[in-house]
């Protein structure tokens, strides 16, 4: 596809009939001129001239803002037998997501300007979407050296989350000094948080299916302790943190005391975590293996909870890409991930909108607003208003579907909702007013 | 029961059916019968991804016992120690048409893996630090012999329950004939939930001892010294180990089990080991009679062997 900067030449076009999530109960248009929303409204459709108008039809669907995915795993440079920044790109674009934050755990990774630079520019040489690099850390994430932070900050990718992870930044003073040293440029710390010595050989969640399964155990204490200790460090610098994948019940307790305290700290879930329990590994089927692992359903219920009440502010993928062979073998030797930009959507709405628990309004402040708002991503979650940049999704939650690993566009296939049947479907995902997908196919 | 992958999935009728039968071929062998024909044709592979000479060689006696074709796939100087994924490995024992697969592998959950790849019947000969149901079966046969049957009998389990798949297959097994099983161990080395393990906990040996009528002593490896689950071999010896002391405290009948092979003098003391209340040896003649009788309830069909085998050799 082309690249979205010839939207001066793009025709003017209207989104007929769409219900914007938190908007008001009829149906609106939605014109888009330049690639900005031009007008709004259930009569903005005479505003548009009447010669060279494309018309999307939107009726029954629900128009959100673009979604923001603040954890994912693209693989390039490196693992591109799993993943590449374009083939990740058009995954996300058909999850939705007009942007979405590249991790630094590639090979080489991503420590450096140029490494940052190189992603950003694949990302935005295959359009899909947009593609935010995240700097490591460390030095190769051996969480021994700060990484030229500064230098990623200042590059062309205007680096501003920064994680090692994949590891956990263990050292606590390390920690504190990448706390303080990124508040120079805006920039915020996404800690993995994982107690390295409390989670030697973990294989899954520590409790009565591992001790049954005889895999080790990955206590949640390993997680908790590390938000605790870095939620302490955050207040006592004064900076902003961020908190993974949490995914315990624990975690969210540290974090609302911690939000209540007045810590700048903000997290994220993921959709498996929301979903899927750590039973699911007496199949010893590594598909369900990741990091964090899936846990309880007692977590998942204070998770789901947590996301409703905004203690977590975000959700996240961590999509995370493995060629077959690496999850085809023993459950200790698989590759810890999960694939989940296709399903991400679903499974929110699934988890958090058919029960009840989250309105659409709340879905795109979790899933677009606040990940903008953490990153720092000019031009995205934005309203559906006049003069906003025109980073649209379109959603049908009125359908369903059966989830088909070889039917995904991400390259690989290693989605834990294989075969499951899934609620709502993507129909088209336009940035900045171009359609990247349109009837779900990528354009 | 088309696969033995965990002695939990084993109904008491069905876990007793595997005992009577390994009774009934160990009275047979007894009698100078030395081959059944039931298996005839029949292929079985050893699969051993872990070395163990004395669990290979008894999977392998039982099948040939059997009269079956057995191959000996093992981790070394075969193609699996080259990097072979068992997916493929899997694949192979596939083409070859193996009717049964007797897999050893350490890592956990390996034979469930294997079982969703192959059509034959997949025995778990030891996986990780899961299960291993036939030794939990042989067990529980030599504990029969000894002391009849199990309903009510006091079975104390002392070692290093968190990564011992014997524990595992013992514990669900022996509960479901009816035992009462005690586990003892350090704290470190007893699962997180174990509360919830159909048995009861401690962490003195002594004060269990009196109250058993069957010790089970689990090896204790050595490279549990380096993840600081206790502080040396001496104390963990001085605090859990059997010596002739904390012998004498058991009842006159009781015996003393091991799984083999023995650490003598870290986890038992050789007078111990080698006192007629040990069972050590027998465990090691019972298990071709146990895993004969698995093979046979797996792969031998609806047809009773036992009932009309004819003499061999
Ligand atoms: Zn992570």
């Amino acid at each position: 596809m082309t690249q979205t900067s010839t939207a001066e030449n793009a025709p003017v076009r209207v989104i007929r009939g769409a219900r914007i999530a938190g908007g008001p109960e009829e149906t609106s248009d939605i014109v888009i001129r330049d690639g900005v929303i031009a007008a709004v409204g259930s009569d903005a459709r005479a505003q548009a001239d009447a010669g060279g108008v494309e018309v999307i039809d939107a009726t029954g669907l629900l128009a959100l803002p673009g979604l923001v995915d603040l954890h994912t795993h693209l693989r390039e440079p490196g693992r591109e037998d799993a993943e590449t920044v374009a083939t990740g790109a058009r995954a996300a674009a058909v999850g939705g997501y007009t942007a979405v934050h590249a991790m630094a755990n590639t090979d080489p990774v991503a420590d450096s300007a140029g490494v940052v630079e190189q992603v950003w520019r694949l990302g935005h040489d295959a359009g899909y979407c947009d593609v935010r690099p995240v700097g490591a850390v460390t030095r190769g994430l051996r969480g021994q050296q700060l990484a030229e932070l500064g230098a990623m900050a200042d590059s062309v990718a205007g680096v501003r989350v920064f994680s090692d992870d994949g590891v956990c930044v263990s050292d606590a003073l390390l920690m504190r000094r990448a706390l303080e040293y990124v508040k120079a440029f805006g920039g915020v710390i996404a800690q993995h948080a994982q107690e390295p010595r409390l989670t030697e050989g973990a294989q899954m969640n520590e409790g009565v299916v591992s001790d049954r399964l005889g895999l080790g155990g990955w206590p949640a204490v390993a997680e908790e302790a590390i938000i605790a200790r870095d939620c302490l460090l955050a207040e006592h610098v004064g900076s902003r943190l961020h908190i993974c994948h949490v995914s315990t019940s624990g975690s969210v307790q540290i974090i609302r005391w911690a939000k209540d305290r007045g810590c700048d700290v903000t997290a994220e879930v993921t959709p498996h975590h929301l979903l899927l329990t750590d039973d699911l590994a007496e199949s010893y089927d590594p598909v369900f293996k990741v990091n964090p692992p899936l846990r309880t359903t007692e977590d998942v219920t204070a998770l789901r909870q947590a996301l409703a009440d905004g203690t977590i502010d975000s959700v996240a993928t961590d999509h995370a890409p493995h060629p077959v062979e690496a999850k085809e073998t023993e459950w200790s030797n698989a590759a810890m991930g999960m694939v989940g930009l296709e399903s991400a959507l679903s499974v929110v709405q699934h988890t958090m909108v058919d029960n009840g628990l989250l309105d659409w309004s709340g879905v795109a402040d979790r899933m677009s607003f606040a990940p903008a708002r953490i990153g720092r991503v000019r031009g995205h979650g934005r309203p559906i208003a006049p003069g906003e940049p025109a980073n649209i999704t379109l959603y049908d939650a009125g359908t369903t579907r059966d989830i088909d690993p070889a039917a995904l566009v991400s390259k690989s296939g290693n989605t834990p909702y294989r075969s499951m049947r899934l609620p709502g479907r993507v129909v088209a995902t336009l940035l900045r007013g171009t359609p990247t997908v349109l009837d779900g196919k990528v354009q | 029961m088309r696969h033995l992958l965990s002695a939990g999935d084993l109904s008491y009728d069905e876990a007793t059916q595997v005992l009577d039968t390994a009774k009934e071929l160990s009275q047979l062998s007894g009698h100078s019968v030395k081959k059944f024909p039931t298996l005839r044709g029949r292929t079985v592979v050893n699969l051993f991804y872990e070395d163990s000479t004395r669990t290979r060689t008894s999977f392998e006696l039982a099948a040939k016992r059997l009269s079956a074709d057995v191959i000996n796939f093992s981790a070394k100087g075969s193609s699996v120690s080259k990097g072979e994924s068992l997916k493929d490995s899997a694949l192979t024992l596939q083409a070859m048409g193996a009717d049964g697969v007797v897999i050893r592998h350490s890592a956990s959950g390996a034979a469930h893996r294997l079982a969703t790849w192959v059509d034959g019947a997949v025995v778990n000969g030891g996986d990780g630090t899961h299960e291993h149901p036939t030794q939990a079966l042989l067990d529980a046969f030599t504990i029969r012999e000894r002391m009849g049957d199990l309903a009510g009998l006091r079975v104390t389990i002392v070692g290093d329950v968190l990564h011992s798949r014997v524990a595992r297959s013992n514990v669900l097994l022996l509960h479901t004939l009816g035992a009462e099983v005690t586990l003892v161990a350090p704290p470190t080395l007893v699962p997180v939930s174990v509360h919830t393990w159909p048995c009861a906990v401690s962490y003195r040996i002594e004060d269990v001892l009196p109250k058993s009528d069957v010790v089970m002593m689990l090896r204790v490896q050595a490279e549990r010294m380096k993840g600081e689950f206790f502080p040396t071999a001496r104390e963990y010896s001085r605090r859990y180990g059997l010596d002739r002391e904390r012998f004498a405290r058991l009842p006159a009948d009781a015996i003393v089990m091991h799984p083999g092979p023995m650490v003598r003098g870290m986890e038992i003391s050789a007078e111990v080991a080698d006192s007629p209340r040990s069972t050590v040896t027998e465990q090691v003649t019972n298990g071709l009679s146990v895993r004969m009788a698995v093979l046979y309830l797996l792969l031998g069909g609806s047809e009773s062997a036992i009932g009309n085998q004819e003499a061999q050799g």
